[in-house]
């Protein structure tokens, strides 16, 4: 008798639908994958699971009851361990505190000597030796992910979920975290393993499940499922939509990286001996899962991130040390992916916004001498011309929806007739009227003849805007097509690993 | 006009709301708030004397507050701007009992230039440096140099370079050349008074009309987005605190040349924390600043005067000062008060409707 079993589970949100006919069967002592895109719906399903979200509709039948959890707390009570992508530990904390917090005794009353015992005797019963009297933040990442699992098992979980859970782990972690997940399924404790990356599910896993665009649209033995139909299932088979594309013709070399190696702010190689140029009058779409380096690689460009190794090009100037104001002067526009973060400051006026990357220079001051009015002026034009609503510029930015606040990025990076702009996701968590708009102008700004680009997690927009295609995969750019000589398919297996040749010429 | 209520308000319940429960708080312990709040006002307003000296008091807190301002609006927290006005002042009193000779157009400015110089580099400089090469938090930073400065200050007058002969631990009185004119007799106002509102003006255009202002402000607003921009984040740091530590430099100067003459060793100004109070009761901006420390100065020289005609301690005023620190702390409170009521007005608006 399966131990979990979903059917036709819905969740909207506004008027985005997450999750959709979602079936799910997870039988006792298994391992089931779940595998999908970003964006496929993959949380929304997990949060059903963990009472995080009430379903809209469909059912959720666990260890032999229907299931209607209120909150986290009722899950876990039934018997559901999750372990975040993001570990909810409290690294002050030794690893047996954090183990039975919130279930250890009553009011203040905490049993050092108990609890590290118990800790100690489950941990190695279930292979995942802990010292319990460590502090979490003096723990490895891998570490702290078996003080999650144990956790979870302390409260005597039945099921384990594991939401993409090799994500933030080194090649030796991931080979251990498989080792323990068939030391659960022998005890007979199933595990449900989140992944965007084919070659771990079909390392660890006995069925899959493929999620695409809130649906589950597949489902199979990983056995008996090859790597193409997997990443098939995945992408999809949608007929990409054709945008109009005039052909410009491909001139100069506008950006040269050269042997590119970037480390993240925790000293790992992220960006790993990468090379490509971009011409004149061309998009190049950057596709690959999240992670896989490409922020870091968009970061040495921008100049936000110190390089390793390598070099990078500006038309013929050297850039690789230049300062971001340097790069800025050059005539590198940026699109962040974090619009929020680190393209708005949210209390400053759209006025204020518009005019944040150039603010010493003329028109919008001079002499030091801030110039309101035409800071103004062009903020009025800027308005008009991407249509960013209300009409207003002297209004916080913060104020404004996402797609309008986007609006104002762009214009302030496309006003300046950039040589090249970056642009990151540019279309993230906005409606299909906002996208087509942001889609147009990136378009509009080739036929100019600049260059772009584009980094993005979707792959339909990669295909719809994209003169060439690189795939990023674990730091590595491991091919680079032209768009009209690729598959889906194959653009799917590249990015999840399958491919790690440059097979393609650029 | 709707903006400027909508930023003026909250303060302005805050301070209500701090006057109210102080009259609670008096009542229960059997006063008459009445007599003891006009008695507070006679004492601070009640004679052009009292508004001198009120005014006078506010001359040390307007400027030390706008410092603060300056690196609140940075996103910065110099919570040593007591320590950065005892080094100005020590940089204003030498100056200004030495060089008895100059004239006093040379000896004023070189005593204030020396005193914002002193605080600058004391309250800003090092405390900017060290955190934007090493990371060193500024509210630690800051704080302890302002032990160091006060600390340091003792040493001066107990048998240090600057006591005086004889055996008071006092330093010699700045001489004439040196003193700011009093510009109200009778009273301790003196022409400091112009400088500080010449600061609070200059303060005013740079953080809103010079692109210096806007890129300071965009630092303390969002930082990511700062070096988004180009901008050198660290620098914007130093700068924002070393333009702090000046202004709270030049307030001691401004004190110790207009008011008090020379350095005593009791040295508790309390301006350095009390003006914490006032850049945040104005919300970092200049104008509101005025007002704010002519408010906390006049709760300060009026306590005496309702201490000796209503009985009522003068430390009542520091329970008023807790209070409206609290709600000015607790604005979202406020926020959420009005939202609530706001949303039952609705709500029997509606039922209203449906029945009518």
């Amino acid at each position: 008798m399966a131990l979990l079993e979903i059917a036709g589970l819905r969740k909207v949100f506004g008027q985005v639908v997450a999750n959709d006919h979602v079936d799910l069967t997870v039988m006792p002592g298994e391992t089931h994958a779940i595998l999908g895109e970003n964006g496929a719906g993959k949380s929304t399903l997990i949060k059903m699971i963990s009472g995080l979200y009430k379903p809209d509709a469909g059912t959720i039948l666990f260890d032999g009851a229907l299931r209607n959890f209120n909150n986290p707390r009722e899950a876990i009570v039934a018997g559901i361990g999750v372990v975040h992508q993001h570990f909810m530990l409290i690294p002050a904390l030794t690893v047996a505190e954090n183990v039975v917090l919130g279930i250890h005794g009553g009011w203040g009353r905490y049993d050092r000597k108990t609890a590290e015992e118990q800790v100690s005797k489950l941990s190695k019963e279930v292979g995942l030796p802990l010292d319990p009297t460590r502090k979490v933040e003096d723990l490895p990442v891998g570490m702290q992910q078996r003080v999650e699992i144990v956790k979870a098992l302390y409260r005597q979980a039945k099921l384990l979920v594991l939401d993409e859970p090799t994500a933030v782990l080194t090649p030796q972690e991931t080979e251990d975290l498989f080792e323990v997940v068939h030391h659960l399924n022998q005890d007979g404790i199933p595990v449900i393993f989140i992944s965007h990356k084919l070659d771990e599910v079909r390392a660890v896993a006995h069925k899959v499940t493929v999620m695409r665009a809130g649906k589950t649209v597949f489902e199979s033995p990983v056995g008996s499922a090859s790597a193409q139909q997997l990443a098939y299932w995945m992408v999809g088979r949608d007929i990409v939509l054709q945008t109009q594309r005039d052909v410009v013709q491909s001139g100069a070399t506008v950006l040269s990286v050269n042997d590119l190696t970037v480390f993240d702010d925790r000293h790992t190689k992220k960006v790993d001996n990468v090379s490509f140029a971009v011409k004149e009058g061309e998009i190049f779409g950057l596709a690959g899962v999240d992670g896989n380096g490409q922020t870091e690689l968009v970061e040495a460009i921008t100049g936000l991130r110190k390089l390793a190794h390598g070099s990078v090009y500006l038309q013929d100037k050297d850039i690789s040390r230049a300062s971001v104001a340097k790069r800025i002067e050059q005539g590198i526009a940026y699109i962040p992916q974090d619009r929020q973060r680190d393209g708005l400051v949210l209390p400053f006026s759209i006025a204020d916004n518009l005019q944040l990357r150039e603010v010493s220079k003329a028109p919008f001051s001079k002499g030091g001498w801030l110039q309101k009015r035409a800071a103004r002026k062009h903020a009025e034009q800027l308005v008009e011309e991407f249509d960013i609503r209300p009409r207003n510029v002297d209004l916080p930015v913060g104020d404004l929806s996402g797609g309008n606040q986007q609006k104002v990025i762009l214009a302030r990076e496309m006003a300046r007739r950039p040589m090249l702009l970056v642009a990151v996701q540019p279309t993230r968590g906005l409606d299909v009227g906002a996208i087509e708009g942001i889609h147009k102008h990136l378009l509009a700004l080739r036929s100019e003849g600049r260059s772009i680009l584009l980094v993005s997690l979707e792959l339909d927009e990669i295909l719809m805007l994209s003169d060439r295609i690189g795939v990023m995969h674990a730091g590595h750019l491991v091919a680079v097509y032209n768009n009209g000589e690729v598959s889906r398919e194959e653009l799917g297996l590249a990015m999840t690993g399958e491919i790690t040749a440059k097979e393609a010429g650029a | 006009m709707k903006r400027l209520w909508k930023a003026l308000s909250l303060p302005l319940y805050a301070v209500i709301t701090g006057l109210i429960l102080g009259a609670i708080i008096m009542a229960i312990a059997k006063y008459n708030p009445w007599s003891a709040y006009g008695s507070l006002l006679m004492g601070a307003f009640g004679n052009p004397i009292a508004i001198g000296n009120t005014v006078s008091g506010a001359i040390p807190l307007m400027l030390t507050a706008l410092g603060i301002a300056v690196a609140f609006r940075t996103g910065l927290f110099n919570i040593g701007a007591e320590g950065q006005y005892w080094v100005g002042a020590m940089a204003a009193v030498f100056i200004g009992y030495n060089f008895a000779s100059m004239p006093w157009y040379f000896h004023i400015p070189l005593a204030l230039i020396a005193a914002m110089v002193a605080g600058g580099l004391w309250g800003g400089v090092i405390p900017g440096l060290a955190k934007a090469w090493v990371g060193a938090h500024e509210v630690i930073t800051t704080m302890m140099m302002s032990y160091i400065a006060i600390l340091l200050a003792h040493y001066m007058v107990e048998k240090g370079p600057m006591m005086q002969q004889g055996f008071v631990p006092q330093s010699p009185p700045i001489t004439s050349s040196a003193t700011l004119p009093t510009i109200l007799t009778n009273s301790n106002l003196s022409a400091g008074l112009y400088i500080a509102l010449a600061a609070v003006v200059v303060v005013h255009i740079l953080l809103f009309y010079t692109s210096f202002g806007y890129k300071l402000r965009a630092v303390g607003y969002n930082a990511f987005a700062a070096r988004y921009s180009g901008l050198p984040v660290a620098l914007y740091t130093v700068l924002s605190l070393g333009i702090s530590g000046v202004l709270a430099g030049l307030a001691g100067g401004v004190q110790f040349l207009g008011v008090d003459y020379q350095l005593t060793d009791t040295f508790q100004s309390g301006y350095g924390y009390t003006a914490i109070v006032v850049a945040l009761l104005a919300r970092n901006n200049p104008l509101g600043i005025v007002l704010a420390s002519i408010f906390f100065s006049a709760l300060s020289s009026g306590s005496q005067m309702m201490q000796i005609t209503s009985g009522v301690s003068a430390n009542m005023t520091d329970v008023i000062t807790g209070i409206i620190i609290f709600f000015v702390a607790a604005d979202r409170l406020y926020a959420y008060i009005l939202r609530t009521f706001r949303k039952k007005q609705v709500i029997a608006v509606a039922r209203k409707e449906v029945q009518g």
